[in-house]
């Protein structure tokens, strides 16, 4: 109840204002407005070129916005807008207060070195030094995503895909984040390992109550992950609102060709 | 105002536009109300919009104008124009839905689903299961199936154990779509009970029931849908 509470008054964890990218003369995102609160889950849906991985960029402050601004909301309590975070800042950001999934684990995870030592790199990078604290941490962790802790001191290269992205999971949630962006994490995983995964990530989210943006193609994801949907199309956001709404009472022409196009299960 | 549900001038239309813009008039004028303790059933034949006004009650289809009133914590909530934020917190806080297919989560132990409002809403896991359990046996679905996932359960089982999640919670606004649908005399008769305890208790409910016997049992009142009627 106290989660549920502080959820309501609660102020924004992360603001998108008018926010734009153009790349020369093409607008790769126009005019992106919402806000984002703590333990919401927000899904950026729509087909390749929408501009959905532009603005997940941006709102990750890994790209400059051409337009508007993003401003968090950081543990001390301090509304920052992020064009004004140094390097040093944003880098701190990234982490502890936030975590970043990615499509292809190779990307998020260092593939030649031992599972543990991918988790405790987080930990280590906030300061920690303890080396019998950060493998058992390590090793808690492994086992909280499903995997068998006798593999900890493999390296993820030796790893299946759906292990390799619980593992990126894993090195995310260790130090804590209030918000984490993922992007197509279910992406290139077979049908019956997306499920798994899927379950896995629901159930961490509601239980570490984490804020997400998460970006996929896939609106089952979104369905199964999102409170909140945003439908974009051709840079700009065309629908927005409650996911199942969104989902059950689609609006917009796109909206209803995307809803109308998934095979029933 | 101590309606619980108070509905007025509600109205909905589908726009098809995949089928060359098609307007798909389903409800106009919807105005009526529920009471705490309180149990009014849609009548109405196959496609007048009942499962369409209770989707409108619960947030799930969006309203195009009129008024959606929901007592939630006290403070009435026009769920027509709230923001999605807040009518998440009314679906936890104040109104449930027993729909009557279960969208089965892979994995999650059948014990777990009926548990996890009570868990959401702060109770500790083992009371939570607990009244889980208690509610399962009530509805007869044996316990050596608690600990298994439902998707590979029967339809009249899987509908028990959406009416078992269903009804767990103290939320003080139930809609329930066609709750006894697939089930036999024996279980039809526990969702009775169920009802009339929940009204005891104050609950408003708003009800879909093509059973003429079982909608006798629970209306307090009877609203007539094709009333509500938008063709031309």
């Amino acid at each position: 109840m106290v989660d549920q509470a502080a959820l309501e008054s609660d102020q924004p964890l992360l603001t998108a204002k008018s926010l734009g990218k153009s790349f020369g003369r093409i607008a790769a995102c126009r005019d992106v407005s919402f806000a984002l609160y703590p333990g919401e889950v927000l899904a950026i849906v729509g087909e390749s070129g929408s501009g959905k991985s532009t603005l997940l960029q941006m709102l990750s402050g890994q790209l400059a916005p051409s337009a508007g601004h993003v401003s968090y909301r950081m543990r001390d309590g301090v509304t920052r807008d992020l064009t004004t975070l140094g390097e040093a800042e944003r880098r701190f950001l990234f982490r502890t207060d936030w975590g970043f999934v990615h499509q292809d684990p190779a990307q998020g995870l260092r593939m030649a070195v031992s599972a543990g030592a991918n988790v405790g790199e987080r930990l280590m990078a906030v300061g920690w030094n303890h080396y019998g604290r950060i493998r058992d941490t390590a090793s808690d962790w492994l086992s909280r995503v499903e995997i068998d802790v006798a593999r900890i001191d493999d390296a993820p290269r030796t790893y299946s895909g759906g292990m390799r992205q619980r593992l990126q999971i894993a090195r995310n949630l260790v130090t804590e984040p209030r918000l984490v962006f993922m992007d197509e994490p279910t992406g290139g995983l077979d049908v019956s390992v997306q499920a798994r995964l899927l379950d896995l990530v629901r159930s961490l989210v509601a239980e570490l109550h984490l804020a997400v943006i998460i970006v996929t193609h896939d609106l089952a994801v979104a369905r199964l992950l999102s409170h909140r949907v945003m439908v974009m199309k051709g840079g700009r956001v065309i629908e927005t609102g409650l996911t199942d709404q969104v989902l059950d009472d689609p609006r917009e022409p796109y909206t209803q060709l995307l809803v109308s196009s998934i095979l029933p299960p | 105002m101590t309606a619980m549900i108070d509905v007025a001038n509600a109205q909905k239309t589908f726009t098809m536009h995949l089928q060359g813009g098609i307007e798909l008039p389903v409800v106009r004028g919807v105005t009526f109300h529920v009471n705490p303790g309180e149990c009014v059933v849609l009548s109405g034949p196959s496609g007048a919009g009942k499962s369409s006004i209770l989707k409108m009650i619960f947030g799930n289809y969006r309203c195009d104008s009129g008024r959606i009133g929901i007592r939630h914590r006290g403070v009435v909530i026009d769920l027509a124009t709230a923001e999605p934020r807040q009518i998440l917190n009314v679906r936890r806080a104040t109104i449930g839905y027993v729909s009557q297919f279960l969208r089965a989560v892979p994995r999650v132990a059948t014990i777990d689903v009926v548990a996890e409002p009570l868990i959401a809403g702060g109770m500790t896991r083992a009371e939570a299961q607990q009244r889980a359990g208690a509610l399962l046996q009530r509805l007869n679905i044996p316990e050596r199936l608690w600990q298994l996932p439902p998707a590979t359960f029967s339809g009249g089982e899987q509908q028990r154990v959406n009416i078992a999640r269903g009804f767990i919670s103290d939320l003080p606004i139930l809609l329930l779509d066609e709750p006894t649908a697939s089930l036999d005399a024996a279980n039809r008769a526990v969702v009775v009970e169920l009802v009339a305890a929940k009204k005891r208790q104050g609950v408003a409910m708003v009800a879909i029931v093509h059973d003429d016997e079982i909608r006798h049992l629970i209306a307090d009142r009877i609203v007539d849908v094709t009333s509500f009627a938008a063709a031309a």
